[in-house]
């Protein structure tokens, strides 16, 4: 029997009441996946979530970027902690992998380092007058569809299978590396066998790729990106992944990192551009969506208002697979039906 | 100049993140970076570690510290659980506040102080559709080129609150959130970095 590495370990996942961060870069390229998430966790879920208006930057990128110090990334996240407090929350939920990653730091810093913690309230104290409770629940928005997969399964009416060959889907998952390489025992199965996304896949009707750099990061590098000239980095990290997936043939790639899921989108169409190379057959990439996108397109969600046209890598083809309908007139349209312009194409990535 | 070992070991991370390394390059044949750049996380902890002031130095002012993208794979690896790209991250900042760094590399910070830096500031967020210029950013391609043409109309439709008042995604930051920030900064250094990093321009 195979062993699942994944069962030995599951974390603690809240059942309701949670407090919702934002994402610098969820809001830039998946807005409509932050839309969809929390209109799962009320429409469908009936779950209490807060959207709050007074939060911000947990200025994850700039630390990580070491144009932020660490005390002042320590006191901005304790700002936050206590908007949650004030609001009478308990259960963080931050929108974003990397944000994930530095609210996990703060906390097992403060636990290592009471000293610290003290010092942070004062500083928060000293700045703002607030003050704040650690989280008692702290968890990735994948980690709560995760739990709930089968509930949702209960509305969906759509599976993650081929209708025209009766066979389940082909899915590559992408674990944002921040979900769990920091602190393996904060991710559903740890670092090495993480089951947050692969758990979706199978409840859904795919099948997961276990492809050869399926734990490689996608490249983002931070500084790395967001300097010009180094982002020969951040593409090579994701064409040797594109490369290591290629020969599975997946139907489509999805990961729970808003960095990840942007960069395997648009290196694919980098790619392209540069060597007229795409790594599906026919010439249109492979489509990469959010776990919301999936579970959304899944449930009848409008792909237009999930946020599908602003991929570069489209997904109809995908979607006529599973047998989604949906209105090709309405792709280009705002949202009071006005008629925009269609994008310019690319040389060479089909559309 | 002091000790620079015993400087580094003041940092709140430097336990967690330098433990006992043995060599055994696990970090340096998983990390991204040692792929592409010329940059070994084995070295890095080693050299820290021997205590050897005169290598502390010249690994601070290298830029082979740059290059470590920051993805933690190392951490998840290493059998002793260290962290080399928390020691990473403890180089950088004091190599940033000991004027260590070379002036490409300056620069460089300078760059990222005067854009994503002063995005925080300014609009609470590091990064926004109104700042990720097209032309800065060809690797998007005409799609983003057609979202930021348009955004007025289409983010409302993906339930994006635009320049609003209220929750929701890309709202406009109340000044009262903005002015915390900044007194945070203030508080905690952030502000010092900041303007050190940008008046250098």
């Amino acid at each position: 029997m195979t062993k699942r590495f994944w069962n030995e370990y599951q974390k603690e996942i809240a059942e309701d009441h949670f407090f919702y961060e934002r994402s610098c870069i969820r809001q830039t390229f998946f807005p409509g996946s932050e839309t969809a998430f929390l209109r799962m966790m009320r429409e469908e879920l009936h779950k209490d979530i807060r959207d709050e208006e007074n939060q911000h930057t947990c200025t994850g990128i700039g630390y990580h970027s070491d144009f932020v110090p660490l005390e002042t990334t320590m006191t901005v996240v304790a700002r936050l902690f206590s908007l949650m407090t004030e609001a009478g929350y308990k259960n963080y939920v931050p929108s974003c992998v990397t944000s994930f990653g530095i609210f996990t730091e703060m906390v097992e810093m403060w636990k290592h380092n009471p000293a610290l913690l003290e010092q942070t309230r004062e500083n928060l104290r000293k700045a703002t007058g607030r003050e704040f409770e650690i989280p008692e629940n702290l968890v990735h928005p994948s980690d709560i569809i995760y739990k709930f997969r089968e509930e949702l399964k209960k509305n969906m009416k759509y599976q993650l299978v081929n209708r025209f060959t009766g066979r389940p889907l082909r899915v590559v998952e992408h674990v944002g590396c921040h979900y769990a390489k920091i602190f393996p025992e904060k991710g559903i199965g740890k670092s090495e066998f993480p089951h947050v996304l692969a758990g979706m896949i199978e409840s859904w009707g795919g099948e997961v790729v276990d492809y050869p750099e399926r734990r490689h990061c996608c490249g983002f590098g931070f500084r790395h990106y967001l300097l010009q000239e180094n982002r020969g980095y951040s593409v090579a990290n994701s064409k040797k992944k594109f490369e290591s997936m290629e020969p599975y043939e997946p139907d489509f790639i999805v990961a729970n990192c808003p960095g990840c899921a942007m960069f395997m989108d648009k290196w694919q169409y980098t790619i392209a551009e540069m060597e007229n190379k795409t790594y599906d057959r026919d010439g249109y990439g492979i489509p990469v969506l959010t776990y919301e996108e999936m579970a959304g397109l899944l449930l009848g969600y409008d792909p237009w208002e999930l946020g599908l046209q602003i991929h570069q890598v489209q997904s109809e083809k995908l979607m006529d697979k599973i047998g989604i309908k949906y209105d090709p007139d309405a792709k280009y349209r705002g949202a009071n039906g006005k008629i925009l312009p269609k994008p310019e194409k690319p040389r060479f990535l089909k559309q | 100049m002091g000790n620079l070992y015993d400087l580094l070991s003041q940092d709140h991370r430097f336990a967690e993140a330098l433990k006992a390394c043995m060599n055994c390059g696990i970090c340096t044949a998983i990390c991204p970076a040692a792929e592409f750049f010329d940059y070994d996380p084995r070295r890095i902890c080693d050299t820290v570690q021997r205590k050897d002031e005169n290598a502390i130095e010249e690994l601070m002012r290298s830029e082979t510290i740059w290059s470590c993208g920051q993805c933690m794979s190392c951490k998840a690896r290493c059998p002793r659980g260290n962290a080399p790209g928390e020691i990473i991250l403890i180089l950088r900042k004091y190599a940033q506040e000991l004027g260590y760094y070379n002036e490409h590399i300056r620069e460089q910070q300078q760059r990222m102080a005067a854009t994503q830096g002063r995005n925080i500031l300014e609009i609470g967020y590091c990064i926004h559709p109104d700042r990720v210029l097209p032309e800065q950013h060809p690797e998007q391609g005409p799609i983003w080129e057609w979202y930021t043409s348009h955004i007025a109309d289409v983010a409302p439709k993906l339930g994006a609150n635009y320049h609003g008042e209220g929750p929701g995604a890309l709202r406009e930051i109340h000044e009262k959130n903005l002015a915390e920030i900044r007194k945070i900064y203030e508080v905690t250094g952030g502000m010092a970095l900041h303007k050190k990093l940008t008046e250098e321009l």
